[in-house]
């Protein structure tokens, strides 16, 4: 994490190009109402972390625009294609979105490199070869070429975390999430998974990042986005949520997240 | 001062901790209650063993073409199993046909070796095994009941453990692929399939197989009309398939709810569609888990063929009943009875082996 990223500036749009655009969007679990009137336009190449406290409808808002959360109201498009019920256009998106999970979620019955040429091969349609050829690339990339033929639970938890991430990449999507990344580690793998991360980043990828880490959100977001009971409480650039946090409820968080 | 430390070379274990002695001690004689166990065991196993050894081998008669050879041992007359072993394995199969079973199962034996093989990878074992799935029943089909130049052999001369083993194998691989659907379509959110695949499950889970086998062969005919006649077989292979299929069910679904949900969303997220996220990431795992219960519910089913005998089809177990009552082989029933035993016995620990050999080759979690 030494190098950070080229300052952003929070005035000048990154691109004209808009990849995620959330329109008032509800959801409620029976009569829970969990998300409420979530709007979030996110640019092309941008860099955003979404924090807030726990049960503050976080990852749910980042799962509903790949599709894993149905919700009641509002509209999402992701690349200009809309999100419907129709089964084939919610693949076609998903498959231009990355997901990594908090418990990673990897296939235990397949190895690593199995892991990684699945979606590919049958969903892309890409011959073994390439497959396993891009698949390489992007496991030398998280930095574990040697674990290819190994079965996920014969790798640590870090370990396995940078599979997840090279998994979807495999898939070349045009925008990453991640789910709590590094909630489900030890400590000394939070930081390999966080290098991960960042050189994606640095690569432009566009992310969403559930994520506590705020060193990460420091260095790498360009906006930070805080939610509390299913709203959107306040978002701005790292630097300005960070030393002037706007509502009391974002101090109460700030100061009970950095300084325990 | 300072003198070197030679360390003293390590005793060896003493005789009552290591060794026969040791083992026994630790096994056998380890308290008060297995020492009186394992005295237990011992007197049992001695006033047991020697009148089994007795009538099974040493005064049993192994050779001889009538009943009047075993007239002077006191043991088993298994001359009365050689004299009817033919019947047992083909039933009422023509003689000069049955070289068309013994190439009907040679060709299965032949074709499935290499799945049991391990070296053998498992991309070439896949396609085989549908290669086996597509092709062998036609060609088993064929030359069991006849056509294309061969003679025609009505199922109702089938029979002995031939008719067991089709009764069993069409209800296995009918049952397990029958089974995963409609555990599938339990889990639908589809009303409409859901309602039907629960239906269906409870409704063959509640009925006896006698019953259905019953109504299969003396219920159906009055239903159809009276021109069309329906082989009995095919009648008997339908039930038992269906009825299996329903257990079948209830266990895939068991390992289907064993799946975390993040495996559904990890293959959902990646762009999978229903079938390939259930053909390729929950289906094999389910299917794992639960191979105890595949493998209990097809043993049950190989015994339960024997049930066929109440509509009068032969399988192994009523044919050695018909050779028991065979005039000139009266009396020889537990010989008949313990054969039978043994071959069930034979198929069903193959099984059971086979299936914990398949769970630790496919076992990946957490071995390093």
């Amino acid at each position: 994490m030494n190098e950070s990223p080229a300052p952003y500036d929070t005035r000048k749009p990154l691109s004209d190009q808009t990849m995620i655009q959330m329109d008032g969007v509800h959801k409620w679990y029976g009569a829970f109402h969990v998300l409420k009137d979530i709007n979030l336009t996110v640019q092309k190449g941008e860099r955003i972390v979404v924090c807030g406290p726990s049960g503050s409808g976080k990852s749910t808002a980042i799962r509903c625009i790949n599709r894993l959360e149905e919700y009641q109201r509002g509209r999402i498009a992701v690349d200009g294609q809309e999100l419907s019920n129709d089964v084939k256009q919610i693949e076609r998106i998903r498959r231009e979105v990355g997901m990594v999970f908090q418990h990673f979620n990897l296939f235990p019955h397949l190895t690593v490199l199995e892991n990684c040429t699945l979606a590919p091969i049958w969903v892309r349609k890409l011959p073994r070869k390439d497959a396993e050829e891009v698949a390489m690339r992007y496991l030398e990339r998280v930095k574990i070429p040697e674990q290819a033929q190994k079965y996920p639970g014969q790798l640590s938890g870090g370990q396995q975390q940078r599979v997840a991430i090279a998994r979807s990449l495999c898939m070349n999507p045009k925008i990453m999430l991640f789910d709590e990344p590094t909630s489900a580690l030890d400590p000394e793998m939070i930081k390999e998974v966080l290098e991960t991360m960042v050189s994606l980043a640095e690569d432009g990828m566009t992310m969403i990042c559930v994520t506590h880490e705020m060193g990460f959100a420091k260095t790498v977001a360009h906006r930070v986005i805080f939610m509390d009971s299913g709203e959107i409480i306040e978002q701005n650039s790292p630097e300005e949520f960070f030393t002037h946090p706007k509502s009391d409820r974002t101090k109460l968080f700030l100061s009970q997240i950095l300084h325990h | 001062m300072a003198e070197a430390r030679i360390p003293h070379p390590d005793l060896p274990p003493p005789v009552s901790i290591v060794g026969p002695i040791g083992w026994l001690r630790r096994n056998l004689f380890s308290s008060p209650l297995n020492i009186l166990l394992t005295l237990l065991t011992l007197y049992l196993l001695v006033i047991a063993i020697p009148p089994l050894l007795r009538w099974t081998v040493l005064n049993a008669t192994w050779s001889g073409d009538t009943r009047d050879a075993c007239q002077a041992n006191s043991g088993a007359c298994w001359v009365f199993i050689r004299v009817h072993f033919d019947q047992f394995m083909y039933g009422f199969y023509p003689d000069a046909q049955r070289w068309r079973v013994d190439l009907t199962v040679l060709l299965l034996i032949v074709s499935a070796a290499p799945l049991f093989i391990r070296r053998v990878p498992n991309q070439i074992k896949l396609r085989l095994a549908l290669g086996i799935l597509a092709c062998y029943p036609i060609i088993a089909f064929i030359l069991l009941t006849g056509g294309f130049g061969l003679a025609v052999v009505e199922t109702s001369q089938w029979g002995g453990l031939l008719l067991t083993l089709v009764i069993a194998g069409v209800g296995m691989t009918a049952a397990l692929p029958l089974g995963v659907l409609l555990a599938l379509g339990r889990r639908s959110q589809l009303p409409a399939i859901q309602t039907l695949c629960v239906t269906f499950i409870e409704f063959w889970r509640g009925v006896p197989l006698i019953t259905v086998l019953f109504m299969s062969s003396v219920m159906l005919p009055l239903f159809l009309p009276a021109d069309m006649s329906f082989d009995k077989l095919l009648r008997a292979l339908i039930g038992v398939s269906l009825f299996q299929a329903a257990y079948m069910a209830e266990v895939v679904r068991g390992g289907l709810q064993a799946i975390p949900k993040g495996q559904f969303e990890a293959a959902a997220a990646l762009g999978l569609g229903f079938w390939k996220m259930m053909g390729l990431i929950v289906l094999p795992q389910a299917l794992k888990l639960v191979i105890p219960g595949i493998v209990n519910t097809f043993i049950a089913l190989f015994k339960d063929t024997s049930l066929v005998l109440i509509i009068g089809l032969f399988d192994l177990l009523n044919m050695v009943h018909n050779a028991t009552t065979n005039p000139a082989w009266l009396g020889f029933s537990t010989e008949g009875y313990v054969f039978a035993a043994a071959v069930y016995w034979l198929f069903c620990f193959g099984m059971s082996r086979y299936s914990q050999s398949l769970e630790k080759r496919l076992h990946t979690g957490h071995k390093r």
